[in-house]
């Protein structure tokens, strides 16, 4: 034993490697498995990406060929009416919790958004399944748009406030000194210094549900019929990929293989925007 | 006139945005009144015996719920068990050893990446990948060889708990005062020392709040698991059985469900799991809020 090893020095510092080597090896096993499955989806999905798909309807059960249109026309439809009933009213409960920080009312929105975050998304697909599709008698695309509408308020929720209480109460203040109301001062000069944040706020949002199924299950529901009428069922990407993945047909789970592919590419491309609008357009003053 | 409109539509405004915000909070409690009305038959028929009622036969009107209460439990407690190692290493990677950089920046958006991959395209991907190795496993312990049960519906689920589960301790993690670290430091503390001893301590509470929101997550995980666990309605054996989740068993019966109760008693059992991840959550929130301020 050496003077120097006090305390067994030695053994703390192979402790120390050891504990630095298992945070190295667990982080990189994190994004090996990243890269395993990006690399297997896009490896079996790939070569199933044709035009047909794009463009034809689905075969019936046991005849070969055949496409998603009908569910990339249904996603498309059930997303961006998602988008326009969610849209103002997360950006106007994001204002309201930005210019009325520390109130106690706010406080308790502000926690009951965060709650709903947290909500299953099954859940939301049977309130409105009671709310919409039960009072109706039938499934409709409309009610698989408001369940998912439900699950993007968060994230625009939460990106309005806090790009709005970074924006300098200066600006509000010359604006309102002018004599404009505070309307027009949300309007003309808040929304848009803010507008990267929450264009970003939506753009989170709509990744978010653009993979969902579970609320659509018994509101949108399904449908192998191209279909454009809001107030009927339609298929989804997601639904058809979990509908094809439990048969047991090879040539549907190349269809849903193909539908992943597009799925994934689809909100990846989302968040490279995202990370673009971060970047480019963060408010800073 | 022009004047007189404007004073009009700034009012409007202004009750607009509390309008819209006293919607979104009671929106939780109106879900809540909801499901609780629409499953009140079912709460009336079944009683409280539901709960540990072991036999699901619709058929014959008997519900019992607790083969889907063990089966929710185990798979979503042995996915937490899984990740967590995983995500508490990699929040430490990405919120001590390199918080800075441009290559931790590039392996937190990869990590991030996973939470862009979808719930069903996890299940469909765990179907091709993660089943088959489950199955050699349980042919070589000699047993009936399935591959999807609740060990596969764990592993899957494990790895989409990590991007939400990463980021939230990363959170935590960051936010140590660096005066309690560098005390430790000029103490003679190792760095592992440092992180086991005062940076994990003094999180202790944001840590577990991390992990409850994503226990939360895990509860409420319907598309993967309902591909990968086997959906049968009977108490687990081992943790390779083929068992059922609460949202599963909604998620494939619901919209085949005939006759009123049938209907009421999965209401039912989304209220219950509506009530638990509400809590988990408000909790977990609660539990953040307190340590981030």
């Amino acid at each position: 034993m050496t003077p120097y090893d006090i305390q067994g020095l030695q053994g703390r510092r192979i402790k120390n490697k050891i504990f630095t080597f298992f945070v190295w090896l667990l982080t990189f096993s994190c994004l090996a498995v990243v890269f395993v499955i990006l690399f297997y989806i896009f490896e079996k999905g790939i070569g199933s990406l044709n035009w047909a798909l794009f463009s034809q309807n689905p075969k019936p059960v046991g005849e070969n060929g055949g496409g998603m249109l009908n569910a990339i026309v249904g996603s498309l439809m059930v997303v961006s009416i998602a988008a326009i009933l969610a849209i103002p009213v997360g950006v106007s409960v994001g204002i309201y919790l930005a210019e009325n920080r520390g109130r106690k009312l706010s406080d308790r929105v502000a926690l009951a958004v965060d709650v709903l975050q947290g909500i299953p998304s099954i859940v939301i697909g049977i309130v409105i399944y009671i709310w919409i599709v039960k009072p109706t008698g039938k499934f409709s695309s409309v009610s698989g748009s408001i369940a998912l509408a439900i699950m993007m308020l968060p994230p625009i929720i939460k990106n309005t406030e806090e790009t709005l209480i970074l924006i300098p109460t200066t600006l509000k203040e010359a604006s309102l000194a002018l004599g404009a109301s505070y309307f027009r001062t949300t309007m003309k000069v808040m929304l848009p210094a803010g507008i990267g944040g929450i264009f970003s706020g939506c753009i989170i949002g709509i990744a978010r549900i653009a993979g969902e199924v579970a609320p659509l299950l018994f509101t949108a529901f399904g449908n192998p019929a191209l279909n454009f009428n809001v107030l009927k069922p339609v298929d989804t990407i997601p639904k058809v990929i979990f509908t094809y993945a439990s048969s047991p047909y090879d040539d549907w789970h190349r269809i849903a293989w193909g539908g992943s592919v597009i799925l994934v590419s689809f909100i990846i491309l989302l968040n490279t925007i995202i990370k673009i609008f971060e970047s480019r357009w963060k408010v800073q003053f | 006139m022009k004047n007189r409109w404007r004073i009009l539509e700034n009012k409007i405004f202004v009750r607009w945005l509390s309008i819209v915000s006293i919607i979104t909070m009671i929106l939780l409690l109106v879900f809540f009144l909801t499901l609780l009305i629409s499953s009140w038959p079912a709460i009336k028929a079944n009683g409280f015996g539901f709960l540990w009622g072991k036999t699901w036969d619709p058929v014959a009107n008997r519900f019992g719920m607790l083969p889907f209460l063990v089966g929710t439990l185990i798979t979503s407690f042995l996915s937490l068990l899984i990740s967590a190692p995983f995500s508490i290493a990699a929040a430490l990677f990405l919120g001590e050893y390199y918080p800075k950089g441009l290559i931790p920046n590039i392996f937190r958006n990869v990590i991030e990446l996973l939470a862009a991959i979808p719930s069903v395209v996890y299940g469909f991907w765990g179907l091709y990948t993660v089943a088959p190795l489950v199955s050699k496993i349980e042919m070589k312990l000699h047993m009936p060889a399935p591959g999807v049960g609740i060990f596969t519906a764990s592993i899957v689920l494990s790895i989409m708990l990590i991007p939400y589960s990463v980021s939230l301790i990363r959170q935590v993690i960051s936010m140590t005062p660096v005066a309690l670290k560098e005390a430790a430091y000029a103490l003679g503390s190792t760095r592992a020392e440092v992180i086991t001893k005062v940076i994990i301590p003094s999180n202790i509470s944001g840590i577990s709040a991390g992990f409850l929101l994503s226990l939360g997550r895990a509860l409420g995980e319907t598309m993967a698991v309902t591909i990968l666990i086997g959906n049968s309605p009977e108490i687990p054996h081992n943790i390779f059985s083929p068992s059922y989740t609460m949202a599963s068993v909604i998620a494939n019966e619901f919209t085949e469900a005939v006759g009123n109760i049938y209907l009421s008693t999965l209401i039912e059992v989304g209220l219950l799991l509506f009530v638990v991840t509400t809590i988990i959550n408000y909790i977990g929130r609660i539990i953040i809020k307190r340590v981030s301020y």
